[in-house]
């Protein structure tokens, strides 16, 4: 039966075959195109995610975001047991976003066409920050501060989900993020 | 110490089992499809719950039944039958005694022992963690400790595998090299062993940690190295399947290789560097650089990708080289039309490797590519890429060699055998929708592992696109459809195992080896170009197909960035 049986001669002396030939060289070739996408990329592409990330305490991030909060707060919003503070801080600047069980701590709104340094860390466990409908996802780590700048384009009310599985209310983990002219 | 040498050949195939392996293979087997039918009916809660319109299931028991349907099916199922394989291309393909059988049986009950304890811990109600388990989210110490006692046995197995490997070389059973399955198997088990070895370094501390001992498990360092256990072990399902096309297309066409070089060269390709490839969860996370990322997912893994498309080339290639001879030569597709469609074994194994590669392995790529990551992360995208290549890809080929190994393994008649010509269809049809809708509601957002895009109640809901809705009600009704074919699957199996009819050969008989099998004479290999292709291919129709492929691959990995590029920027 041929499935127990090999050549006489030794593998790797057997000969190549054309059929295989000329497609390792074209599945070598799209390798290497794939390869140099992700370098061309960071040098001419506009959506790389940043490789800016602290080490930091809890308590700490909480402190500087409560200090933005006083800060820059606009309005609050959601029900009244449910209070959660809109911050419109200024362009270019730092802005915190806490992710814990099971919220999204403060609210943003943010300036078209500005960009802004947003910090993110989880308080707790794993969350995952999924905003949409531009669908963008980054990981949000506990003792891991993140800082990735974004530039949002349109203005409109946007939705932040948490999209990496975090106890049984994962679910109901959602915020906004306005984006204003 | 008395050494079993008891043998029996298969009359219609001309196999040889060495009892105590066919024994362990056996109880493998039917574990494997124990944890699938397990798994099975964890997934009509998974899929009635996420089909919005039906929502099943309240919120704790739809996560805690997702839990157990992933570790069930990614873990139990398949491992438990990769080891009967691997006993399979150690000691039936070389003609060769188990080495020490019952290292084998103790691996086997650790296995058993490991998979009750874990299964335990999640319907307990306190270990809804996910396969990923990812700290500092905890379970109950009975989660890990199951899982611990699993791996240990798998372990086990595969050194027994080794041992037996190192018997066929020493007792001569066979000549020149081992053959290409078997080397396929050797591929799946040494990834096996630097799997287990990572998921050791991960899931001891953190069993330590559940019980106390350890006070601190940092949450990047836990998916950093719980991904070179979790990943790799789909590795080993890759090298696995892989394993058992090529066997298929043996048994089924008595294909051959184009080019053992080829073949098995691909298969290194796999040791040196699927373990990489477990990089590609991380793109979205901080704390790693980007040369790190593009390193382990790209340079790397892209070679692992590109034995993979060899593969995707040789073993239809090889079909076609065997059909040809046989006399299919017309035209470019005549081997392909004239293959035996309604032979399930040939079936499912021509399904996976077309959903692996076209659905599974696209996917797969452009997921892994660092900045692309970004509009696919943890969307429902990513359970739609996997149910391709571990559902169509490992599950379906392992269905294929079940119809195979019915009659030559258990020594009963396939039931119900007109079912057993559509299952294929009807499972890896289904299972294709499934890894399509899915994906699509993942470009639109739709998270994975969540119960209610909805958000009924919530102060704050997001509304979904209209088609994110009927991709997820469409994946739903797949997934009803899958679970049927799965069922089909189990019943044939079932129903053959225990209550078929028994094949019985009046030249059936026992053999005594007393110094190993005696090596059977090879006939030498005639030329292999047998110039039955054309424009100076032997394979012409399969590396057509595979120009296909590539440009369906270009194509799709292209528009991705393109979708990339309308997103904000970022930096």
């Amino acid at each position: 039966m041929t499935i127990s049986s090999t050549s006489e001669r030794v593998w790797w002396k057997e000969p190549l075959e054309r059929t295989e030939l000329i497609w390792i060289v074209i599945a070598l070739v799209w390798c290497l195109i794939m390869f140099f996408m992700m370098p061309y990329w960071h040098l001419y592409g506009q959506q790389n995610l940043a490789n800016e990330a602290y080490r930091a305490k809890p308590a700490d991030f909480a402190k500087k975001a409560e200090e933005i909060i006083a800060k820059h707060k606009v309005r609050e919003e959601g029900p009244d047991n449910l209070k959660v503070p809109v911050v419109h801080p200024p362009a270019g600047s730092d802005v915190y976003l806490i992710a814990q069980l099971w919220r999204w701590y403060p609210m943003l709104e943010l300036e078209a066409g500005k960009s802004y340094r947003i910090h993110l860390m989880s308080m707790d466990w794993l969350h995952g920050f999924s905003l949409q409908p531009e669908n963008i996802n980054i990981q949000v780590h506990p003792g891991y501060e993140h800082v990735v700048t974004v530039t949002p384009t349109h203005p409109g009310t946007y939705s932040i989900l948490c999209n990496e599985y975090c106890g049984v209310n994962h679910h109901t983990m959602a915020s906004r993020l306005y984006v204003v002219k | 110490m008395p050494v079993n040498r008891m043998f029996r050949t298969d009359p219609a195939t001309g196999l040889v089992f060495h009892e105590p392996a066919d024994k362990l293979m056996r109880w493998n087997a039917v574990a494997a499809v124990v944890s699938l039918l397990i798994g099975g009916l964890l997934a009509i809660g998974v899929v009635l719950t996420r089909w919005q319109a039906v929502h099943l299931l309240p919120p704790d028991r739809f996560y805690q039944v997702l839990t157990a349907h992933g570790i069930n099916m990614l873990i139990f199922w398949i491992i438990f039958f990769e080891i009967a394989v691997l006993y399979f291309a150690a000691s039936t393909l070389l003609k060769c005694r188990l080495a020490t059988p019952a290292m084998g049986w103790a691996g086997f009950w650790l296995m058993v022992v490991g998979a009750l304890v874990n299964n335990y811990s999640v319907f307990r109600g306190d270990s809804s963690v996910m396969f990923t388990s990812y700290a500092p989210m905890g379970a109950h110490p009975t989660f890990y400790l199951g899982l611990i006692l699993f791996a240990v046995g798998a372990l086990v197995a595969c050194f027994v595998f080794f041992g037996t490997l190192v018997v066929a070389r020493a007792e001569r059973t066979y000549r020149n090299s081992v053959p290409l399955v078997t080397f396929g198997a050797i591929t799946a088990a040494i990834i096996a062993v630097f799997t287990i070895a990572a998921g050791a370094i991960i899931l001891i501390p953190t069993f330590l940690w559940s019980v106390g001992l350890v006070n601190y498990i940092d949450s990047l360092m836990y998916k950093t190295v719980w991904w070179a256990f979790g990943h790799s072990s789909q590795q080993v399902n890759v090298a696995a399947h892989v394993s058992v096309w090529y066997a298929i297309a043996a048994i089924v066409f008595g294909a051959k290789p184009m080019s053992e070089k080829v073949s098995r060269s691909a298969f290194l390709l796999y040791i040196f560097f699927l373990q990489l490839a477990s990089a590609h969860h991380l793109l979205a996370d901080p704390g790693l650089t980007s040369n790190w990322k593009i390193f382990n997912t790209s340079y790397a893994m892209y070679l692992a990708v590109l034995a993979s498309m060899v593969h995707g080339l040789t073993v239809p290639g090889s079909i076609e080289v065997a059909q040809r001879k046989k006399g299919y030569t017309q035209g470019l597709f005549e081997w392909l039309r004239k293959a035996p469609w309604g032979n399930p074994c040939f079936s499912a194994m021509f399904i996976s490797l077309v959903g692996f590669g076209f659905l599974g392995g696209i996917s797969g790529v452009m997921m892994g590519t660092e900045q692309l990551n970004l509009i696919i992360h943890n969307t429902i995208y990513v359970p739609g890429h996997f149910h391709a290549t571990v559902v169509i890809g490992t599950t379906l080929a392992f269905m294929g060699l079940t119809y195979f190994l019915i009659p030559v393994l258990f020594r009963r008649e396939l039931a119900f055998p007109t079912m057993a010509k559509y299952q294929p269809y009807v499972f890896g049809l289904a299972m294709g929708g499934v890894a399509l809708f899915l994906m699509g509601a993942g470009t639109l957002g739709v998270p994975r592992r969540h119960w209610d895009i909805g958000f009924a109640g919530n102060a704050f809901p997001y509304e979904f696109p209209g088609a994110a809705w009927l991709m997820m009600a469409l994946a739903g009704i797949s997934g009803l459809i899958a679970i049927v074919g799965g069922g089909m699957y189990l019943l044939i199996t079932v129903w053959s195992v225990f209550l078929g009819k028994k094949i019985q050969t009046p030249g059936f008989q026992h053999v005594r080896a007393r110094d190993g099998m005696a090596p059977r004479v090879v006939p030498a290999a005639g030329p292999v170009i047998a110039g039955h292709g054309s424009a100076g291919m032997i394979a012409p129709g399969t590396f057509a197909l595979a120009m296909v492929f590539l440009v369906s691959f270009v194509l799709y990995y292209f528009v991705n960035w393109k979708y990339l590029s309308t997103v904000w920027p970022l930096k």
